[in-house]
């Protein structure tokens, strides 16, 4: 974050640029936008979670506690506000983060990972058998509206649409720039570097972790309730393990360095998906896996750092094994 | 006590083929540190390799034990050969890096393969019913097993066994054990730990492959199948413990019964009951059931 830091209030400037930009795309990129958006919220989740190194791969979990806590509200109480259902979503995220949070804050490296695998898991299972919500199928819920306007014409609403998912996609983006230079933002670096040393400099790990656990689970709600309201559908995938391995790929396309590089990362995953299916259908996961493998092995820090290079080089172990560096890590 | 002993008897034929997959993954984990999401791809590259074996011998009217046989054959060369190439041609280049990205190269894996299996075999269900019926069916406490079925069990103890008796009692097992156990010190012996990496790498797979060639007889091969048995072979190994033998063979056990329980009991709750088991032992024990100091991990 060194290079590259901008103003907030030019921040700003980008973020409603982008959100203007909408009026003169394409319809068919306009739902592409929204898309990559409410991915690359979802995603900036992990990579803050990824600062203190672990890789959560359950936030699947709380996209399905937003989603469905939206869906359920909004058919119980006809809330159809668009900003109001995000919030909720958020909301609902964000609880079920601060119930887990705290529990899962004790694991590290892979158990963490799969513990929250299993944690998405459990609510995928759940979901697909409760007939009350629909079982397998899911449910429908009616058009967003915003501020009490109601958009008849689909491509108002597409444009109302993506205007507050950019809106508060950028927002969450800005507030993570100011999270990674802040005490805590910083100190997460810090416990992914070594968590024994910053216990020993009186801050506690694991309340670093929990609040970053929460900030994205809250960020996951929020990219829930947007992803319904693009749908205007839910079912038991938006838990499904794959689901949660699409927002991993696109925190590891993007890197942890930039927060920019989140959204070039999700918009680039959207545009493949999309071309993939339009010129390779039935093969966009293949097309997928190929595209990883790609940058893990060309781009080791994600397209971040194609602008952004990092100044002091991190002294990696020279090992040529996956177990010596798991010691390395270890120690 | 009728049902109790379905449970039992259903619980431990699942267990039986879930072991067989779980000791592939575990022992990839035990030898290269790497958390194997293709592993589920492997089962079901081995399932439809198995159903092409089988409908290509019934197509020529040979007998369903020449199906099944050449069904074993096929797969155990396909699957060893996948192996290896997938260790030494792709897997090769990471490492060194960290856990979290070999797992993302697996990731990507079973992404790629996904899409083969699909290119290869289609969208539409596929069966191999043939050998199934090669063992009658079998009355025991008054109910009609088939026997097909029941032979998985003493299949999958005899796997179980040569896996324990092959790391525990011959020279390549030691070999094996002291990769495991510290791979540096190894390579200053003289072990060629690469190729320790490549054949641990291609058993795993060989393993994963041979479970879905003994239960390709018993379902229907359809996408899906992978990220299915994947998820139930994760939850197996994090119960028992990452790493370790006894693990997968209890986990295996523990899972198996838990869904044939949940399928007899409460239909609602299968996926759930497997994956709040998988929870609560994580919560309570992290490193899994049977993990013993971090040294030694099978």
């Amino acid at each position: 974050m060194k290079h590259g830091r901008l103003h907030p209030l030019v921040m700003i400037a980008l973020v409603v640029a982008a959100t203007l930009f909408g009026r003169i795309l394409p319809t068919w990129t306009l739902s592409l936008a929204t898309v990559a958006a409410s991915n690359a919220l979802i995603a900036l989740g992990i990579v803050i979670l990824a600062r203190t190194g672990n890789v959560s791969f359950g936030q699947g979990l709380f996209f399905a506690a937003g989603g469905y806590g939206v869906a359920l509200i909004a058919n119980a109480w006809g809330v159809t506000d668009a900003v109001a259902q995000m919030v909720i979503g958020a909301v609902c995220g964000g609880l079920l983060g601060l119930v887990i949070g705290p529990l899962i804050a004790r694991y590290s490296g892979i158990f963490f990972g799969m513990l929250t695998l299993a944690l998405s898991m459990v609510l995928y299972g759940a979901l697909v058998k409760s007939s009350a919500l629909g079982g397998s199928d899911g449910f429908n819920v009616g058009r967003p509206s915003l501020f009490g306007m109601v958009f008849v014409d689909p491509r108002e609403a597409d444009f109302m649409l993506y205007a507050v998912s950019v809106v508060t996609t950028g927002l969450a983006g800005i507030a993570a720039t100011i999270l990674f230079r802040s005490e805590l933002g910083l100190a997460s670096l810090a416990v992914r570097e070594n968590n024994l040393r910053i216990e020993y400099l009186g801050i506690s790990a694991n309340r670093v972790i929990t609040i970053n656990f929460i900030i994205a689970a809250v960020f996951a709600g929020a990219s829930g309730a947007f992803a319904l309201m693009a749908q205007r559908h839910i079912d038991p995938q938006f838990a499904y393990w794959t689901t949660s391995g699409e927002f991993v790929f696109v925190a590891v396309l993007a890197g942890y360095q930039s927060v920019a590089a989140v959204f070039v990362a999700s918009l680039a995953l959207e545009l493949v998906r999309s071309f993939s299916n339009l010129y390779l259908p039935n093969t966009w996961q293949l097309v997928l896996g190929v595209f990883l493998l790609g940058v893990i092995l060309f781009l080791p820090r994600g397209i971040g750092s194609l602008w952004i290079r990092e100044k002091r080089k991190r002294s990696k172990p020279a090992a040529a094994t996956p177990a010596a560096v798991r010691k390395g890590v270890a120690l | 006590m009728n049902s109790f002993l379905t449970i039992v008897l259903d619980g431990l034929i699942q267990a039986s083929w879930l072991f067989i997959v779980a000791l592939g993954l575990t022992l990839v984990f035990g030898v290269l540190k790497i958390l194997n999401i293709a592993h589920g791809s492997f089962y079901a590259l081995g399932a439809y390799i198995a159903a092409t074996a089988v409908t290509f011998v019934a197509a020529h009217s040979l007998p369903p034990s020449v199906g099944f046989v050449a069904m074993l054959a096929s797969v155990a060369l396909i699957a060893s050969a996948v192996g290896l190439l997938l260790e030494r041609g792709l897997l090769k280049m990471f490492y060194g890096r960290d856990e979290v990205v070999l797992l993302l190269v697996t990731y990507a894996v079973f992404l790629i393969l996904e899409d083969v299996t699909k290119l290869i075999w289609g969208v539409n269900p596929i069966y191999a019913t043939q050998p199934y019926e090669l063992f009658g069916n079998v009355a025991f406490a008054g109910l009609y097993y088939v026997g097909y079925d029941l032979l998985l069990m003493p299949i999958s103890a005899a796997v179980g066994f040569a896996v324990w008796f092959g790391l525990n009692r011959t020279v390549t097992g030691k070999i094996v054990l002291a990769v495991i156990h510290n791979e540096e010190m190894s390579v200053s012996m003289g072990v060629r730990v690469n190729r320790v990496y490549a054949v641990a790498f291609a058993f795993g797979v060989l393993l994963a492959a041979l479970a879905g060639a003994l239960t390709a007889p018993k379902i229907s091969m359809q996408p899906g199948l992978s990220s299915d048995v994947i998820i139930l072979s994760f939850a197996i190994v994090v119960i028992g413990g990452l790493g370790s033998v006894e693990g997968a063979a209890v986990g295996a056990i523990l899972v198996g019964l838990a869904r044939a329980a949940s399928v007899h009991l409460v239909p609602q709750a299968e996926l759930f009951m497997i994956y709040l088991i998988m929870a609560g032992v994580l919560m309570f024990r992290p490193e899994g059931l049977f993990k013993r100091e971090a040294a030694r991990r099978i």
